[in-house]
C-alpha cells in the first residue's frame, strides 16, 4: 500500500476503536449514569445489575481509548500535540473522571464492611460516570466545528477555553451523555432476568432516546453557524446522506423495538444508531483530523511507521479477538439465553 | 513554581504513583496462579483462600493501575506535546503493543475474577498465567520506549526533524534489553519481598499458622531468585550506562576528571564549584572495573561534559544508593533464606529472619522509586537523551501547578485508600 492508502486505512481504525469505545465503554459509563437517577422501589436492584453487567469488562472496554491514544500518537503524532495543547484543561478533568469512575468501582466492589461506605463509593462511582461523557463529547464537538484552528499567539482564554466552550459544545457533552445512557438502558433490558427491572430499564431507555433525539437537534441548530461551508457540504454527499438515512431508520427501530418490547432488536439497532453518529461525525470532518490544522494526509507519520502499526495491529488481533469473544462468551452468553426462556420474574435460573 | 518544574513534578508524581500498582499488577498474578496451582495439587483449602485473597487484593491494585496508566497515555502529550510530535512515530510501535498486551490482561482478569463458578478449574488457572504473562509484556514494551529516550537510536536528523525512521530499531534500542530486564525482576523482586514481608510479620505472632507459612513460602519462591538475579541486573545496567549515558554514570558516582583505572568514591564531600569530590575513601581501579570490567579502563568524568548537561547530581547520586543499598539487603535476606533451605530449617521459624524480611517489607518500592529517580533525574536535562531537552518539550499551558496540585491531592487519596483496603479486607481478615 502507498503511503495515502495507508494513513487512510489507519485513520479508519482509529474510528474503528472510537466506535468500539462508544459502543462497549460508552456503555459502562452510561451505566454509571442510571446508578445515579436509580429510583422507586427497584433502585437497589437496578445499581445491582448495572454492577453485575459491568464488573468483569469495564476494564476490558476502558482500553479501546487507550488504543485510540495510542494509534493517534503513533500515527498522527501532531494531532496529538496539537489536541493536548489546546484541550488540556478539558482533558485533564476527563482523565480525573475516568481515574474516580473506575476506582470508586472497584472501591464500592471491594469495600464490604459497611453500606454507608459502600454508597458513598457508589455516588462517587455515579458523578464521575456523568461528568466524564460530557467533557469527551465537549472535546468532540469543539474538534468538528473547527474551532481548534488557534493561532499560537492568542490570548490565553482565546487559546484554551473559547475552542471548548460554546453552547454547540456543550449541547454535543450532552448529546454524549444521553448516547451512553441510552446504550446502557437498552443493554440492560436484555441482560436482567427480573420483569419489573425490564420495564424500569424500558423507560429509561426511551427517556434516553428522547434526550438524544433533543440534544442532536439542538446540536444542529447551535451548529448552524459554527460548522463550515465544507462540513455542510460533506453532510449533503450521498455517501453522508445514506448513513444518516440508516442512523435515522436505525433511531426509529431502536423506539419501535423498545416500545413493543422487543429488546434484542432494540440493543442491535441501538448499536447501529449510536455507530452511525460516530461515523457521521468522522464523515463530518473528513479528511481532516483538526480541521483547519491537520489532514490525515498531512499528519502521518512516514510510511514504514504506519506500515508496521498495521503489522502489529493485525498480529494483536490474532490474540485479542479470540480472548475478547471468549470474554462475551462467558459472561453475556448465559444470561441472553436465560432471557430467551423467562420473561416473569418468578423463574430466576439457579445460581 | 515555574511551568516546566510542576509539568516535571506532575509527570514524577504519577510515574512514581503508577509504577507501585504496575510492580504490583506483574508480581501479583504470578503469586495468584502459582497459589492456584497448589490448591489444584494439594486441595488444601489454604491455598484457596491465599489465591482468592491474593486475587481480591489484584483486583483493586489493577483497577488503580489500569486508570492511573490511562492518566500517563494522556499526560505524555498533555505536559509534553513537543516530545510526542517528535517521538511519537519513531517509538508509538511498543506503545501499540503495550496496547494489546494490557488488553489481554484485562480481558483474562476479568475472566478470572468473576469466572471462579463459570470455567474449569484447569480454564481458570490458565485464564490467571495469560493475566501474568500479558501484565508482564505489557511492562516490557513500556519499558522498551522509556529506553529510547536514554539511547535513542532508529532515526537520523536532518534539518531538525528525524528522518529514515526505523521504528524496530528504536524499539529494540540498546538500552531496551538492560532496562526491561532489570524493571521486570524489580516488580517480581518488590512484590515478592512486600507480600513475604507482611506474612513474616504475622508469623512472628502466631508460628504455626499454615495459612501465613504458605504464602511466606510462595512470596519467597519468588523474591529470592528475583532478587539475586536483580544483583547480575544492576551490573549489566551499569556498564550499559558507562557506555551510552556517560553522564548519568559520572553523577552517580561524584566523578569530575576523566581518568584511567578509576577510583569508587565513599562518602565525601562534592565541591561542584572546583569539580571535585573531597574527603571521599577512594577504592582503587574499583569503578574502573565495575563500569567495563577492565581495571585500567578510562571512564569519563563530569568536567569533559558542558555544564548545561549535567544532571542535578545530589538526587542522582543519593538515589543510587537507596536502590543499591536496598538491593544488596534484599538480595542477602534471599542468601538467608537459601540457607535456611539448604540446611532444611523453616524459614517460619527463623525469628530472626522473619523480622528482618518484615522490616523489609516497603524495601522494593523504595528500591524501584529510587531507581526511576536514577534513570529519569540522571536524564535530565534531556527528554530524548543528546536530541530534546525537557524545557523545549513542555506545553505552552499556563498555570501547570493546578494540575499538579489536582493530581497529587487524587494519588494521595486513593493511595490511602488503596492502603486502607488492603488492609481491611485481605490483610486484617482471620483465615478460615
Amino acid at each position: 500500500m502507498d503511503a495515502p492508502v495507508l494513513a487512510l486505512v489507519v485513520a479508519g481504525l482509529i474510528m474503528v476503536a472510537v466506535n468500539a469505545y462508544v459502543v462497549l465503554g460508552g456503555a459502562d459509563f452510561g451505566a454509571g449514569v442510571w446508578d445515579l437517577l436509580a429510583r422507586g422501589p427497584r433502585a437497589a436492584a437496578q445499581r445491582e445489575a448495572i454492577a453485575e453487567r459491568i464488573g468483569p469488562i469495564w476494564e476490558a472496554n476502558h482500553v479501546w481509548l487507550i488504543f485510540v491514544v495510542v494509534l493517534l500518537f503513533s500515527c498522527f503524532p501532531p494531532v496529538v500535540a496539537h489536541l493536548s495543547v489546546v484541550l488540556h484543561i478539558p482533558l485533564t478533568v476527563m482523565l480525573i473522571g475516568i481515574v474516580l469512575r473506575g476506582s470508586a468501582f472497584t472501591f464500592r466492589a471491594y469495600d464490604s464492611t459497611d453500606s454507608a461506605v459502600q454508597r458513598q463509593w457508589g455516588r462517587i462511582f455515579a458523578v464521575s460516570s456523568t461528568i466524564t461523557p460530557v467533557l469527551l463529547g465537549m472535546c468532540v464537538g469543539a474538534l468538528v466545528s473547527g474551532a481548534l484552528a488557534v493561532p499560537t499567539e492568542a490570548s490565553f482564554v482565546a487559546r484554551f477555553i473559547t475552542p471548548w466552550w460554546s453552547a454547540f459544545t456543550l449541547t454535543i457533552g450532552g448529546l454524549g451523555l444521553a448516547v451512553f445512557a441510552f446504550l446502557a438502558a437498552v443493554y440492560l433490558t436484555v441482560e436482567v432476568q427480573d420483569a419489573g427491572l425490564a420495564e424500569d430499564l424500558r423507560a429509561m431507555a426511551l427517556s434516553a432516546a428522547l434526550a438524544v433525539g433533543l440534544f442532536a437537534a439542538l446540536g444542529l441548530w447551535f451548529g448552524r453557524n459554527t460548522l463550515t461551508a465544507t462540513t455542510r457540504a460533506l453532510l449533503t454527499n450521498p455517501a453522508a446522506i445514506a448513513l444518516q438515512l440508516v442512523t435515522g431508520a436505525a433511531a426509529v427501530t431502536a423506539i419501535g423495538a423498545l416500545l413493543t418490547r422487543r429488546y434484542r432488536l432494540a440493543r442491535t439497532a441501538a448499536v447501529v444508531q449510536v455507530s452511525g453518529i460516530v461515523w457521521g461525525w468522522g464523515l463530518a470532518q473528513f479528511p481532516a483530523l483538526v480541521p483547519g490544522v491537520h489532514t490525515i494526509a498531512s499528519a502521518a507519520a512516514p510510511t514504514v511507521t504506519l506500515r508496521l502499526v498495521l503489522i502489529g495491529v493485525a498480529g494483536g488481533m490474532v490474540v485479542l479477538v479470540p480472548s475478547l469473544w471468549y470474554l462475551l462468551r462467558i459472561f453475556k452468553a448465559e444470561p441472553a439465553r436465560a432471557f430467551e426462556r423467562v420473561d416473569t420474574a418468578e423463574h430466576r435460573l439457579p445460581e | 513554581m515555574s511551568d516546566l518544574l510542576a509539568a516535571w513534578a506532575q509527570m514524577a508524581m504519577s510515574l512514581g504513583f503508577h509504577i507501585i500498582f504496575a510492580v504490583l499488577g506483574i508480581g501479583m498474578p504470578l503469586l495468584m496462579v502459582l497459589s492456584e496451582r497448589q490448591w489444584l495439587k494439594t486441595r488444601d483449602p489454604v491455598w484457596l483462600d491465599l489465591t482468592k485473597r491474593w486475587s481480591k487484593g489484584t483486583a483493586i491494585l489493577f483497577a488503580v493501575g489500569a486508570v492511573s496508566g490511562t492518566v500517563l497515555s494522556f499526560e505524555l502529550g498533555l505536559l509534553w506535546p513537543a516530545f510526542m510530535e517528535y517521538a511519537g512515530a519513531i517509538i508509538g510501535m511498543p506503545f501499540s503493543l503495550e496496547g494489546f498486551a494490557f488488553f489481554t490482561e484485562a480481558i483474562f482478569l476479568g475472566i478470572y475474577l468473576y469466572g471462579w463458578q463459570r470455567l474449569s478449574a484447569r480454564a481458570h488457572w490458565w485464564a490467571g498465567v495469560a493475566v501474568a504473562v500479558s501484565g508482564t509484556i505489557s511492562g516490557i514494551f513500556v519499558v522498551f520506549a522509556n529506553a529510547w529516550m536514554n539511547s535513542p537510536t532508529g532515526f537520523r536528523i536532518v534539518d531538525g526533524k528525524p528522518v529514515d525512521i526505523d521504528p524496530i530499531a528504536a524499539m529494540l534500542n540498546p538500552a531496551a534489553f538492560t532496562q526491561s530486564l532489570h524493571m521486570t525482576l524489580a516488580a517480581f523482586v518488590s512484590t515478592g519481598i512486600a507480600v513475604a514481608g507482611i506474612h513474616a510479620w504475622m508469623l512472628r505472632r502466631d508460628t504455626s499458622s499454615p495459612f501465613h507459612r504458605a504464602a511466606l513460602k510462595v512470596a519467597l519462591m519468588i523474591a529470592v531468585p528475583a532478587s539475586l538475579l536483580q544483583v547480575i541486573s544492576g551490573d549489566l545496567s551499569g556498564k550499559f550506562i558507562a557506555r551510552w549515558q556517560p553522564v548519568k554514570l559520572a553523577a552517580i558516582e561524584r566523578h569530575f576528571e576523566t581518568t584511567r583505572g578509576a577510583p569508587l568514591l565513599l562518602g565525601g564531600v562534592p565541591d561542584e564549584a572546583a569539580g571535585v569530590t573531597r574527603h571521599a575513601i577512594a577504592v582503587p581501579k574499583m569503578l574502573s572495573v565495575l563500569a567495563f570490567s577492565d581495571p585500567e579502563a578510562e571512564v569519563r568524568g563530569l568536567n569533559d561534559f558542558p555544564r548545561e548537561d549535567w544532571p542535578p547530581l545530589a538526587v542522582v547520586r543519593y538515589a543510587f544508593q537507596i536502590m543499591v543499598g536496598l538491593g544488596g539487603m534484599m538480595a542477602f535476606a534471599s542468601l538467608w533464606v537459601i540457607v535456611c533451605w539448604v540446611r532444611k530449617r523453616e524459614v517460619a521459624l527463623k525469628r530472626p529472619l522473619l523480622t528482618f524480611l518484615a522490616l523489609l517489607t516497603p524495601a522494593g518500592f523504595i528500591a524501584v522509586e529510587a531507581g526511576w529517580v536514577v534513570t529519569e533525574v540522571g536524564r535530565q536535562p534531556w527528554i530524548i537523551q543528546g536530541f530534546m531537552r525537557t524545557a523545549d518539550a513542555v506545553t505552552p499551558m499556563p498555570g501547570l501547578v493546578i494540575p499538579f496540585t489536582i493530581f497529587t491531592v487524587l494519588y494521595c487519596f486513593l493511595g490511602v485508600i488503596v492502603a486502607w483496603l488492603l488492609w481491611a479486607q485481605i490483610v486484617r481478615v482471620r483465615p478460615a
